[in-house]
């Protein structure tokens, strides 16, 4: 077990390694730099900059640098393009925001989803059934960026229940996160359904139910364990998304998360804040994989061994 | 032991699925009648022996005697108690009294529960035991089944067909039912080891007095532990008799050649068996667009007009042996 763990976690530093390699490069290989301005800068400054920032040394050496910087300061670097920020300071000041965010929007995902998909498995082929499908659909067909100000006009001006944009208190939290976990509620609803209504057809349920187990009991203790699992699959990959924040849920609510970094930070040429949330992405769906495939093994004894 | 009331009596059990099939424009929906009409009973302490070919409603009526599926029509008494028409709350705690043991024993165990939590869930269900007196009871049902106790905390994958089938065996004896359904209960297993399986169910059988209903395709495994046999075709029984009575007395075509059919375990008398033996050509006809009159005139070698037209009744031409062929009239 702890040997599977270390084996894993070293596969992970590897994966991350590679990721920040090529990213280093590929970022690199783009034309243009971060100090290529409509208005050309005057030479002299220009060297002056590049000299502040190691631009002018050979690549393999700010390669180099980078990756020592990284490893020895868990330092990210500074902003090429806000003088005296740095990319940690970014993170330090958005994380906060995007994560509650995206761990609202998650809650909002597997309280819908879950439940959703299991009313539609317990009663498959009814019209709750057809219901919770038919919202499913929409779920995943429904742009964010049309959810996100119908959910302000109906909720927000005409209703008044709730804020339109800011990210002051729980009130302020809830058409974000509806808005940015509905696509994954509706995905969550779709793959418990199906996971559900495949254990449903197994001889050990029946088997349950000849024992005399009451119907809870059965669907508790012996459906939703093995039913649940691709959603497990599912919710590695999908935390990770949601924990890096949304540029256009973020941007929709005014909320001064990490999602705008990802869009400008490219834009601008800003190397090492582009690196730095491709790195910091990258490592939430590592870790979050990992935790997945630890998961599998607490569900499914099968997969304890070997 | 024979007592006067039989433990379980089926009297004109019916079943019937709906199906529904075509094109999304031109649904059909038809009824497949799995079980029509199937009486039986089983006297405490002994065991009936349901066979039949594939698809000729056996387990349709196992589940069905076990409420697992609902009937259409017919009563299920059991200990005098018509199941049918229990409340769903009542039939679940009536449940404790008759358990079954299914045909597959890789599917019918849920592979995320440890062997120990499998035996001990009926007991905890109905709070028979619990913690160390469960646990000591578990090891003991282990025992009993021959498994080690130790094996408690493993899962089910870890262990073979005939282990997992003593398993479910295990588990299904845990509340001290007064009946057991085993549907099919070795046909899984090699055959090296159904012997060991069956020689088991008859040492518990007398253990625990227990009464089997006891299903089968194999007519040699059903011999080995029936008191009665019941021959099931098309949803139908066309003949019941005691066990022996069966094998040395077939009157019914259709158990005749069931019986031909099953190789003999000496290559002399085989040899000889199969000069002789002349399989039954043909199908059995479509449960969704049943025949008139004997659902066996299709494939008997010895149809006669009367049995294209007229059903057959389930008569008792000698005393305890009943048969549902026109043959028989005359």
């Amino acid at each position: 077990m702890l040997r599977f763990l270390l084996q894993r976690l070293v596969g992970v530093l590897l994966v991350l390694w590679v990721i920040i390699t090529l990213s280093f490069f590929l970022m690199r290989c783009a034309p243009g730099g971060p100090f290529d301005l409509e208005k050309p800068l005057q030479p002299d400054i220009r060297i002056n900059i590049e000299k502040k920032y190691h631009l002018n040394e050979p690549l393999p050496a700010q390669y180099f640098r980078y990756v020592t910087d990284i490893i020895l300061h868990g330092d990210l670097g500074p902003s090429y393009r806000y003088s005296d920020r740095s990319v940690n300071d970014f993170i330090r000041e958005g994380l906060p925001y995007t994560m509650q965010l995206g761990f609202f929007a998650l809650m909002v995902a597997l309280t819908i989803g879950l439940s959703m998909g299991l009313a539609a498995a317990l009663r498959h082929n009814t019209r709750w059934d057809y219901l919770a499908m038919a919202f499913a659909i929409l779920g995943v067909s429904i742009p964010d960026f049309v959810l996100g100000p119908l959910l302000q006009l109906l909720f927000g001006i005409h209703l008044k229940w709730f804020p339109i944009a800011g990210w002051e208190g729980f009130r302020y939290f809830i058409l974000p996160s509806v808005t940015l976990g509905s696509y994954y509620a509706a995905s969550i609803a779709r793959l418990t359904r199906g996971g559900m209504l495949e254990v449903t057809l197994q001889d050990y349920i029946r088997t349950a139910r000849a024992k005399g187990l009451s119907e809870p009991v059965v669907v508790l203790r012996h459906m939703i364990r093995g039913g649940i699992i691709p959603v497990i699959t599912y919710l590695g990959p999908a935390t990770a998304f949601l924990l890096s924040g949304s540029l256009v849920v973020e941007k929709i609510f005014q909320i001064p998360g990490l999602g705008r970094h990802f869009v400008n930070s490219a834009l601008n040429r800003d190397y090492t804040v582009a690196l730095g949330m491709v790195i910091f992405f990258s490592a939430l769906i590592l870790v979050f994989n990992l935790a997945v495939d630890l998961l599998y093994l607490v569900v499914d004894p099968r997969m304890r061994k070997k | 032991m024979n007592l006067p009331i039989p433990l379980l009596e089926v009297k004109n059990l019916k079943v019937d699925f709906h199906v529904s099939h075509g094109g999304l424009f031109r649904r059909q929906h038809s009824v497949l009648r799995a079980v029509a009409d199937v009486s039986f009973h089983i006297k405490s302490g002994e065991t009936l022996g349901l066979v039949g070919e594939s698809g000729c409603g056996k387990s349709t009526t196992a589940r069905a005697v076990l409420q697992l599926i609902k009937p259409t029509g017919g009563a299920v008494e059991f200990d005098g108690v018509n199941l049918v028409a229990l409340k769903k709350e009542t039939l679940r705690k009536a449940r404790k009294n008759f358990q079954m043991i299914f045909q597959d024993p890789y599917a019918s165990l849920n592979p995320r529960m440890t062997v120990g939590d499998i035996v001990a869930e009926p007991l905890k269900n109905f709070g028979v035991a619990k913690g160390k007196a469960l646990e000591r009871e578990v090891q003991d049902l282990l025992q009993r089944v021959g498994l080690n106790p130790r094996y408690i905390r493993r899962y089910p994958h870890e262990f073979s067909g005939g282990q997992r089938q003593r398993i479910g065996i295990a588990r299904a004896l845990a509340l001290k039912p007064k009946l057991i359904v085993a549907d099919e209960p070795v046909s899984a297993l090699d055959v090296s080891i159904q012997a060991q399986i069956l020689n088991l169910l008859l040492d518990l059988k007398g253990q625990f007095q227990l009464t089997y209903l006891f299903i089968a395709h194999d007519l040699a495994v059903v011999r080995h532990v029936s008191d009665h046999i019941a021959v099931m075709y098309y949803g139908k029984i066309v003949e019941t008799a005691p066990s022996e009575e069966i094998y040395e007395n077939p009157k019914h075509p259709y158990t005749q050649a069931l019986l031909a059919a099953s190789p003999i375990p000496d290559p002399e008398k085989e040899k000889s068996r199969r000069l002789q033996y002349q399989p039954l050509m043909g199908d059995v006809p479509s449960l969704m667009k049943p025949v008139p009159g004997c659902p066996f005139h299709t494939r008997c070698p010895y149809t006669m007009p009367v049995c294209k037209e007229v059903l057959p009744p389930l008569k008792e031409y000698t005393p305890g042996h009943k048969t549902a062929c026109h043959l028989l009239e005359k």
